[in-house]
């Protein structure tokens, strides 16, 4: 009998890097879901076209670059779903198309690949569009069903963050339409309820932990709890916190691996950074939202803040010196 | 108070396999492979010569102050002296001996009064015994004792077996319980410490059992009951579960014994019984009736498999020891050693490379019990940079393969960190 002669360990866990990233579509889910029931079926085309153009662009920059084809892992299928979720519904059906070759090539492919980038794809597509067509990414269709065909002019609506980046509490909605997600808003962002099942999905198939999404939301609720403006400073911190884009950029964004810290003390940090900015650029920028530019700035961050500020080592006193 | 080890994983445990079962004694084989190294150290020196009549129990080899005696575990001829593959991998120098079937032994004389004895007399009897740490190390236990007698508060007994697969040690516990409990208690008067404290996993609830019934009330020995967790075993990881310490890099470990090596070193002490056979646990997928056999060491693997009913034909690989940090042997043709708990037959090979790059998703980093950056180091092992590693403290590394079990992308990690250490260590990278 011959038998094989390989090092331990000799078992593996069953994970592998295909379910993760199926968990993260699944996590999704809600969302979509919510998307499609306040923007309508055009919410879920956008999507599909999204994510055919990030798959289609994985196989071929795999077929060009001669990679093991990457297509099976899942991952431009979450990129795809990403950047749709990250998009209003009115947009033109061209846009998440280009956005998702962008996201491919310039932001994944280039950099080398699965696991290799240092800028999130989705977020780094997303920024390139508004870069472009700021116009369609900044009017918001309003909750209700949208048409098919391409109306924004005569849809779009503010959205809770467009008030208060003018200073004062959102008028139209309360507090239970953004929990809920009857808002103004892109297919992703507008439910925070279907955004927390998903973070609690994560979370508990331990596919992210909690130390990025709480030191991130933690940093903005403090943040603008201090800073409030208006007359109700909780509710204006809980408008900061429900409004707008955070909790999708907290718990799916921030948390991309590939773009992300890994050492707890690094992704606490990576966290507060990407709040901090987050409140910088409501309150200092052109645009109301600040959430893609944050975490696009602590990407940058990810590995020196894993170099410079890694585990502390076993048996060496916290603060002590290193030996 | 709970500590808890920070890190770690929990692989299917499999002990269900072989626990249980009847032990069944293997017959002695025609001949016995004595190795002259099982243990860390010194090589012994053969005492006799090719042609040689020896007796069981008789010292085959000795060595230095750094060694462990090895003894004939049958009576018969010597019939050589040669290097023969063991299951450490490669080979040893080794003391082959004809079995005479007559098993006719030398006189064990223990100290009855165990008692009266001082650290340096019970190390001397443990010494001339050949006992060895039985927990994967193969430290000699004499010196163990020797260093710490007097200078430990309580004393450790590793009773975790947290690999999956094995149950030798939680045979030993139920079936040898008064041995566990007596060497229990011997070391923790001989080293002058207050307590043994006994530290078991949750998953051996006969043996817990067994133990507390044998230790009834008495002060000298506690039953720690753990939350089962791999590698909850490693010595500086149930030191920090048992007392909250973490144990500093380069430090010394202090007293600490596996539960096998105790309850040979009540044998040693009390009846002056050497270390002739001992329970190995035959398993896996592979195994066809998978079980603990009694065996004498220098047993081929292949008659101790025997016993276990022999090998399936699906097995691909052989390991001794457990599937996280056994070695894989070249064949069945290698002999017990003091030192094999295991025989792990496995049907199936641990997926390497299937499913990508590394993705930085940190899992191994979050299972790594030493806190390191396996990911990081993965990298810079590749790259052969070895000043990142160093900084990264690859030395640190015990190689537990937490992190390899984990990685979802089935990286080669822990493999490529052996392979890294061994490379620094030469200086060739550094």
């Amino acid at each position: 009998m011959n038998l094989n002669i390989s090092s331990a360990p000799h078992i593996r866990s069953s994970d592998n890097t295909r379910k993760l990233m199926l968990t993260v579509l699944v996590a999704l889910v809600p969302a979509l879901i919510a998307g499609v029931i306040v923007f309508g079926v055009r919410a879920l085309i956008v999507v599909a076209i999204s994510m055919a153009a990030s798959v289609a662009t994985e196989l071929v920059c795999g077929l060009v670059t001669g990679k093991k084809a990457s297509v099976t892992d899942g991952s431009a299928a979450v990129t795809g779903l990403l950047l749709a979720l990250t998009l209003p519904a009115s947009v033109p059906y061209w846009m998440p198309a280009v956005g998702g070759v962008f996201a491919i090539v310039v932001a994944k492919c280039l950099c080398g690949g699965l696991g290799q980038n240092v800028f999130n794809p989705a977020l780094a597509a997303r920024a390139f569009l508004m870069l472009f067509w700021p116009t369609a990414l900044v009017r918001y269709a309003a909750p209700g069903a949208l048409g098919l065909a391409n109306n924004v002019d005569m849809v779009s609506s503010s959205t809770p963050l467009q008030d208060m980046s003018r200073g004062v509490l959102p008028g139209d909605e309360s507090l239970l339409d953004m929990f809920l997600g009857n808002t103004g808003g892109t297919i992703g962002e507008v439910s925070a309820l279907a955004l927390l099942i998903g973070a609690a999905i994560l979370l508990a198939t331990r596919t992210i932990n909690w130390r990025i999404p709480v030191s991130y939301v933690g940093t903005v609720a403090a943040l603008s709890l201090f800073f409030a403006r208006g007359d109700d400073p909780i509710m204006w911190m809980l408008c900061s916190v429900f409004g707008g884009g955070l909790l999708i950029g907290a718990i799916f964004m921030a948390t991309d691996y590939s773009s992300s810290p890994t050492s707890p003390l690094a992704q606490l940090v990576f966290g507060i950074g990407c709040g901090a900015l987050t409140i910088l650029f409501r309150y200092k920028s052109l645009y109301p939202e600040g959430i893609t530019y944050a975490i696009l700035t602590m990407n940058a961050f990810a590995w020196a803040l894993d170099r410079y500020l890694p585990p502390r080592r076993f048996g060496v006193a916290k603060g002590g010196p290193a030996q | 108070m709970k500590h808890l080890f920070s890190g770690g994983v929990h692989p299917q445990g499999h002990k269900e396999l072989s626990r249980g079962t009847a032990v069944v004694t293997v017959p002695a084989p025609e001949t016995v492979v004595i190795p002259l190294i099982q243990h860390i150290g010194s090589a012994c020196k053969p005492l006799v010569a090719v042609g040689d009549r020896v007796l069981m129990g008789q010292v085959i080899g000795d060595g230095d102050a750094k060694s462990s005696p090895v003894h004939a575990t049958v009576s018969g001829t010597v019939t050589a002296i040669e290097e023969r593959a063991v299951p450490s991998g490669g080979s040893a120098p080794c003391i082959i001996i004809k079995n005479d079937f007559k098993d006719e032994s030398v006189e064990f004389r223990g100290a009855a009064d165990w008692e009266s004895l001082d650290a340096r007399a019970v190390a001397e009897l443990v010494r001339a015994a050949g006992i060895v740490g039985m927990g994967g190390a193969a430290f000699p236990t004499n010196s163990k004792i020797a260093s710490t007698a007097g200078r430990t508060k309580d004393v450790l007994i590793n009773a975790c077996e947290c690999e999956p697969y094995i149950t030798s040690d939680d045979t030993i516990m139920c079936t040898a319980t008064a041995d566990v409990i007596g060497g229990a208690r011997l070391l923790a008067k001989v080293l002058g410490a207050e307590k043994s404290i006994i530290a078991i996993e949750d998953n051996k609830p006969e043996a817990i059992e067994a133990l507390r019934a044998e230790a009834g009330d008495d002060p000298l020995v506690e039953i720690r009951v753990l939350p089962t967790r791999y590698p909850q075993g490693a010595k500086k990881q149930l030191i920090l579960a048992v007392t909250g310490n973490e144990v500093a890099p380069g430090a010394r470990s202090g007293a600490l014994f596996n539960v096998t090596t105790t309850a040979n070193v009540y044998r040693a002490v009390t009846r002056g019984q050497p270390l002739l056979e001992k329970i190995v646990t035959v398993t896996g997928e592979g195994a066809e009736e998978p079980r603990n056999v009694l065996v004498r060491i220098g047993t081929s693997f292949a008659d101790a498999v025997k016993a276990a009913g022999g090998l399936k034909e699906e097995t691909v690989e052989v390991v001794a020891g457990g599937p996280m940090m056994g070695k894989a042997v070249e064949s069945l043709d290698v002999p017990v050693v003091k030192g094999t708990n295991a025989i792990l037959c496995l049907t199936k090979l641990a997926e390497r490379n299937a499913e990508g790059p590394c993705i930085r998703c940190g899992k191994c980093a979050s299972v790594c019990p030493m806190y390191l950056q396996p990911l990081y180091m993965y990298r810079y092992a590749k790259e052969g940079m070895g000043g990142e590693l160093k900084r990264l403290n690859l030395e640190d590394c015990m190689e537990c393969g937490c992190c390899s079990f984990v990685c979802p992308a089935k990286l080669p990690l822990t493999e490529t960190f052996v392979l890294a250490k061994s490379l620094l260590k030469g200086g060739k990278r550094a």
